[in-house]
């Protein structure tokens, strides 16, 4: 699960994790207020206007700006708040829709009064699959895109792995800060940084941390411009306060609506729906879709128990999207009969209008009889047994849309 | 002879009495497996399913010399369900558990290091060999007896290529779910070593998908070691970058991750890649039938 700008700085805070400070607003009547309480706590006149959506790139779509008073503050969170954000990571990049924004962070000038003095630096904590620990990944090139710097500069990244055991030992944040060329007072407080930082991944359960750029200042302070938080979903369950602050407008309504009913899916930009049991088997699924001429329009795993009700869900779902041209059921009934799903599929089936062609293929358990079931059902729905039969008659079935 | 579980081997069921424990003990015992008892804590001394229940692994292993077990326990304990077994000097541990937080995979894979043990899953179908033990959630029906190793990172998909393995006239020595979870016990290339050094298994059907490394590590492993012919496919050619597919691990991360880049690896290392699911079958038949 990702968390906005505004609701991982205030996690950091909670473990002594220094950050630009800020004020999140979601209505202009708010902002006088707002901007008067940060006004008090930093002593200055300038602000940061920052758009809160799950995307990273928001400064390049016209989604944060700084404003020297009041007025421009005002200016600028009347473009920003209400607008379509694009940034090369919402739907569809600088060319697609965007992202509506509706909040946003009014947070401290933190690069005042000298900009030239500051050093952006970069810092992200995750797993790592390989090692099967958490590593600090942390470069002298912060502010840009961790993967060009890696690409083209890869000296300047650096990794620190950690002992399950023993966590991040004092040692390694000494290593990290003089690597990033850092002494004295500013030394000092990157150590206390990187021991708060790795506190809070650890006790949020995050799975990733990218904090681009942490600051140094002029004064030598370091703290959190920006961050990414991204907590593991497995842990939620001991983590209800977090688990609170998903924002469910982040995410697709149907991807939503469908988590609602137990079923994992994704949706993509083709022509074919698919509905599978495990993950596995779903992108397999989605492959051969291709393979055979068409594009999987959504991933659908519709998990362990294939029942009426679920698979109905699921029809309603996929039929949600106009692009749909044609739908491809593949279980593989082990445990699970398939003259069990198949009648699922007939009573879902009957229960909603589907205008479109439907393969359903049934293999393991009863298979024979479930495709006699699908057979006599009176429903216009072609049943395999052998997935290649059924990726055949999908791309029939697209011919026949086209014709 | 097999890999990892047979007829021999003597499996506990941790997690026993709940749901899903007893749902799939009960299917296990069906199929033949020796399965020797349970572990549910505080009720120890019952019994279920005719078998003991103990409060312990610890118990359980002294009781009944057990060297397998299964774990069903929920999430937010099986990471040290795992690590119970491993305490108790289980050598086999299979955990079925979809869900468990990475954080405590981190810590029980670490804790496991400094034991003689292996541990397959989690977020796995589990382990069968035909005819002897079937220690998962598998359909048994569908694994008839043969000499082609199935290693996989999914559960339905093991099944639909174990399906066109007998289809096509071959049987399965040993099929191995290794688990779709960012952290796992036993990987593709300790599958794939497993399987070349068994005098049963006579081919290998590798299946893997997006996200990670483990593919292209056990290709390269293959291409230095292996003496057996490979089957792959990797599923997700058609995910896109950055969603996380159902299976927590399976997502795009950097270019490595892509299908199209595990595929090419393995195909430069000597392994038959196909890009559909629905030949994987009928090309392991023509190889082992001598016309691949």
């Amino acid at each position: 699960m990702n968390l906005h700008e505004y609701q991982g700085k205030e996690l950091l805070k909670k473990y002594g994790v220094t950050v630009q400070e800020g004020v999140v607003v979601d209505d202009l009547s708010k902002l006088e207020e707002a901007y008067h309480q940060l006004k008090d706590s930093t002593g200055t006149d300038f602000a940061v206007i920052k758009a809160q959506i799950h995307a990273g790139g928001r400064g390049k779509g016209g989604g944060v700006k700084l404003a020297k008073n009041f007025s421009e503050v005002e200016e600028h969170a009347n473009n920003i708040l209400g607008m379509m954000l694009k940034t090369p990571q919402t739907p569809g990049g600088m060319d697609g829709e965007g992202k509506l924004v509706r909040k946003i962070l009014l947070a401290e000038d933190v690069y005042a009064p000298d900009f030239d003095a500051n050093e952006e630096i970069y810092v992200s904590i995750l797993n790592d699959r390989e090692r099967k620990r958490n590593v600090i990944i942390y470069s002298t090139e912060g502010g840009m895109d961790i993967e060009t710097v890696a690409e083209e500069t890869p000296e300047k990244v650096f990794k620190e792995f950690i002992d399950p055991e023993l966590g991040l030992l004092p040692f390694q944040s000494r290593k990290i800060a003089f690597n990033l060329g850092l002494s004295g007072t500013a030394f000092k407080g990157m150590v206390k940084f990187l021991t708060s930082l790795y506190a809070a991944f650890t006790g949020t359960d995050s799975s990733m941390f990218e904090i681009n750029p942490v600051l140094k200042t002029g004064d030598d302070r370091i703290l959190a411009v920006d961050c990414k938080v991204s907590i593991d979903d497995n842990a939620l369950f001991r983590h209800k306060d977090i688990a609170a602050l998903r924002d469910e407008h982040e995410e697709d309504a149907m991807e939503v609506e469908a988590r609602k009913y137990g079923l994992s899916y994704v949706k993509l930009d083709g022509n074919v729906g698919c509905m599978v049991n495990g993950a596995g088997l779903a992108m397999a699924t989605m492959d051969m879709i291709k393979l055979y001429g068409g594009e999987p329009a959504n991933f659908l795993d519709v998990g362990g128990t294939a029942d009426a009700e679920r698979v109905e869900q699921a029809f309603k779902i996929i039929l949600n999207d106009p692009n749909v041209k044609a739908i491809l059921i593949n279980i593989f009934g082990g445990i699970v009969r398939c003259d069990r799903v198949a009648n699922g599929v007939i009573q879902a089936a009957k229960n909603i209008s589907i205008d479109v062609p439907v393969i359903v293929r049934l293999q393991g358990t009863n298979a024979d009889i479930a495709k006699k079931l699908i057979d006599e059902s009176g429903l216009k729905v072609q049943s395999a047994i052998m997935l290649q039969d059924a990726a055949e008659l999908v791309q029939k079935a697209l011919d026949g849309a086209e014709a | 002879m097999s890999v990892l579980v047979n007829k021999n081997s003597k499996i506990i069921v941790q997690g026993f009495t709940g749901t899903e424990g007893t749902f799939h003990a009960g299917q296990m015992i069906e199929y033949g497996s020796n399965v020797v008892g349970g572990v549910t804590p505080g009720k120890g001394g019952q019994t279920h399913l005719d078998r003991p229940v103990f409060n312990t692994v610890a118990d359980a292993v002294t009781e009944t010399g057990a060297d397998v077990s299964i774990i069903f326990v929920p999430p937010a304990f099986a990471a040290d369900a795992i690590m119970e077994s491993v305490d108790a000097g289980i050598k086999t541990i299979i955990a079925i558990t979809e869900g468990i937080p990475v954080q405590d995979m981190v810590k029980a894979k670490a804790y496991a290091e400094d034991f003689d043990c292996r541990l397959v899953g989690p977020n796995c179908p589990g382990v069968i060999t035909p005819e002897e033990a079937k220690v998962g959630i598998m359909p048994g029906f569908v694994f008839k007896k043969g000499n082609i190793g199935i290693v996989s990172k999914s559960g339905t998909l093991t099944y639909e290529a174990a399906d066109q393995i007998v289809k096509a006239g071959l049987g399965i020595s040993t099929a191995i779910g290794i688990g779709g979870d960012p952290i796992i016990g036993t990987t593709t290339k300790d599958a794939i070593e497993l399987f070349m050094n068994d005098p049963e298994t006579k081919g290998i059907v590798m299946i893997g998908e997006i996200g990670g490394n483990l593919e292209a590590n056990a290709a390269r492993w293959y291409k230095e070691n292996g003496n057996k012919p490979v089957v792959g496919f990797i599923a997700g050619q058609t995910a896109p970058k950055g969603r996380t597919m159902g299976h927590a691990g399976a997502i795009i991360g950097g270019a490595d991750d892509t299908a199209e880049a595990k595929m090419r690896i393995m195909e430069e290392c000597g392994i038959t890649v196909v890009k559909s699911p629905a030949d994987i079958g009928e090309t392991m038949a023509k190889i082992m039938n001598g016309q691949g």
